[in-house]
């Protein structure tokens, strides 16, 4: 389980996140969800280390990850998986070496077991035979799922996927949906996932964290979500006219 | 007040490097990697740069000489010191800074805004030390094999000369480049010396400026150009420093 305590950061005199706190749960996909610019990526530039806040606490299976020495931060990260929004795959790298990376730098395995791993990666994401394709050489869909591969190889604790499905049509988005709630049953990740695809929301969202300017504004559920009182959220998910008479009818 | 935000930023992302390599063959593979992107991939425009450069040299060399009291040979043994004092070290780095400098800023630059480098600091991978060490170490090894080859085709480009024309004959500018020799070895150790610093500034500098690239393409860009601008200036600096320490 991560949970984050009281966080509170700012950027050149800007709160961009005021005392959030949350749970985020050991096998379910997690969501965090939000307009633009609410700090859901902040927020997780936080609870990764990427950006240090300013107060709160950062507790990943109890251990807080703000407070520990580089060593042990360094262990935390080798638990930790993370699919970035624009994937940032190695360019300079093939399909099978980004996958390989995470292996070759912190594992002993062989470069045969290194393979064979990597391999078993790519197909659980349906990559197959692709291996010596270089990133740009895939299409948009097929680089999340590289980055995936990637991300799951080291068998992680933890997952981190941002905005997994931006620049996606919906029934490739779907499938990313799925695999990354698939791959946290599998494995019993605590996985984080950021997002503002109401697709995303109503497929995976097991436990979900709204943010609206920086504040953690409401907490639920997929089924809670389409039937929550809450204003900003209904403002959230009931954007278009055709779903504001849809709320109405509910 | 920026300038010096800025020293201490670049002293602080050199620092960063020096920890324990999270897998030494790795990091010597991609050192390897480094020597043949830097180094070797740049043997030919050095080769073509001073064969010409030797062969221009020689040729204004021997048409301004009008004295008949300055022998023939002063043109090989001008080409000799210009060649190892100056050209080969300090204007091949400027061109090599233009060159090297360009692409270490904008491969990093480009990795650092497609988030590549925050997913090696999230795998627990020391980012700088992974893409910037081995950067530095591969052209510090480099940089003097290459000063030497510039050296080398220099000296044959004046050959050419002295060869197809009747400036001066091959004999005197070979005498010229063979004379005055006692200090030779004090010479080249300074400017393969030098080239060791060059190197460093190079890499260092640019990939300081590739490393902290923000935004998109247009900063990426802008990282470029100051990678140059700002080695090809810190180089002419260290380049008096280390001639006014070195040889006064």
């Amino acid at each position: 389980m991560i949970e984050v305590k009281n966080i509170s950061k700012s950027f050149n005199g800007l709160q961009v996140l005021h005392d959030v706190s949350f749970k985020f749960e050991t096998g379910k996909t997690n969501l965090i969800i939000g307009q633009s610019g609410s700090g859901k990526s902040v927020l997780t530039k936080c609870i990764v280390g990427l950006i240090q806040p300013e107060v709160g606490q950062v507790l990943f299976d109890g251990r807080d990850f703000i407070t520990l020495k580089r060593k042990e931060k360094k262990s935390i990260r080798k638990e930790i998986g993370m699919l970035f929004q624009g994937s940032a795959l190695f360019d300079s790298l093939t399909v099978e070496e980004n996958v390989m990376f995470p292996l070759k730098m912190f594992s002993d395995m062989s470069k045969e077991e290194m393979r064979d791993r990597a391999n078993f990666c790519l197909e659980r994401v349906n990559i197959i035979n692709k291996n010596k394709l270089f990133p740009s050489e895939a299409s948009g869909g097929m680089q999340k799922r590289i980055a995936i591969a990637r991300a799951i190889a080291m068998e992680p604790k933890y997952l981190f996927c941002d905005e997994p499905n931006s620049g996606l049509d919906p029934i490739t988005s779907m499938l990313i949906d799925e695999l990354i709630r698939d791959l946290t049953i599998e494995n019993n990740m605590t996985t984080i996932v950021i997002t503002h695809d109401m697709n995303s929301v109503l497929e995976i969202g097991e436990n979900i964290m709204f943010l609206n300017q920086g504040h953690n504004h409401w907490k639920g559920d997929k089924n809670t979500v389409l039937t929550t009182d809450n204003e900003a959220v209904n403002d959230f998910v009931y954007v278009s006219k055709f779903l504001k008479q849809f709320k109405d009818k509910l | 007040m920026n300038l010096f935000y800025h020293i201490g930023k670049y002293f602080m992302l050199m620092a960063s490097m020096f920890t324990k390599p999270e897998k030494a063959s790795v990091y010597w593979g991609r050192t390897m990697n480094e020597v043949i992107q830097l180094g070797i991939k740049s043997l030919g425009l050095v080769i073509i740069m001073s064969f010409f450069m030797g062969s221009v040299l020689v040729i204004q060399t021997a048409t301004a000489i009008d004295s008949p009291f300055l022998p023939r040979y002063t043109v090989g043994f001008t080409l000799k010191q210009s060649m190892i004092l100056e050209f080969s070290s300090t204007i091949i780095s400027l061109i090599l800074a233009g060159k090297i400098g360009s692409n270490i800023a904008s491969e990093l630059g480009t990795m650092r805004v497609s988030e590549q480098i925050d997913a090696l600091d999230i795998m627990g991978v020391n980012s700088a030390g992974y893409l910037i060490a081995p950067k530095i170490i591969g052209a510090m090894i480099i940089f003097p094999l290459i000063v030497v080859f510039s050296m080398t085709f220099g000296f044959v480009g004046g050959a050419f000369i002295a060869e197809t024309t009747n400036l001066v004959t091959l004999e005197d500018y070979l005498f010229g480049i063979r004379s005055f020799s006692e200090g030779n070895d004090f010479m080249i150790f300074y400017t393969l010396f030098k080239s060791v610093i060059f190197a460093f500034i190079i890499t260092s500098v640019s990939s300081y400026f590739g490393y902290n690239a923000k935004g998109g393409a247009l900063e990426v860009g802008r990282a470029s150009t100051d990678a140059v601008v700002y080695s090809s200036i810190l180089i002419l600096f260290f380049n008096v420093l280390v001639t006014q320490l070195m040889l006064i």
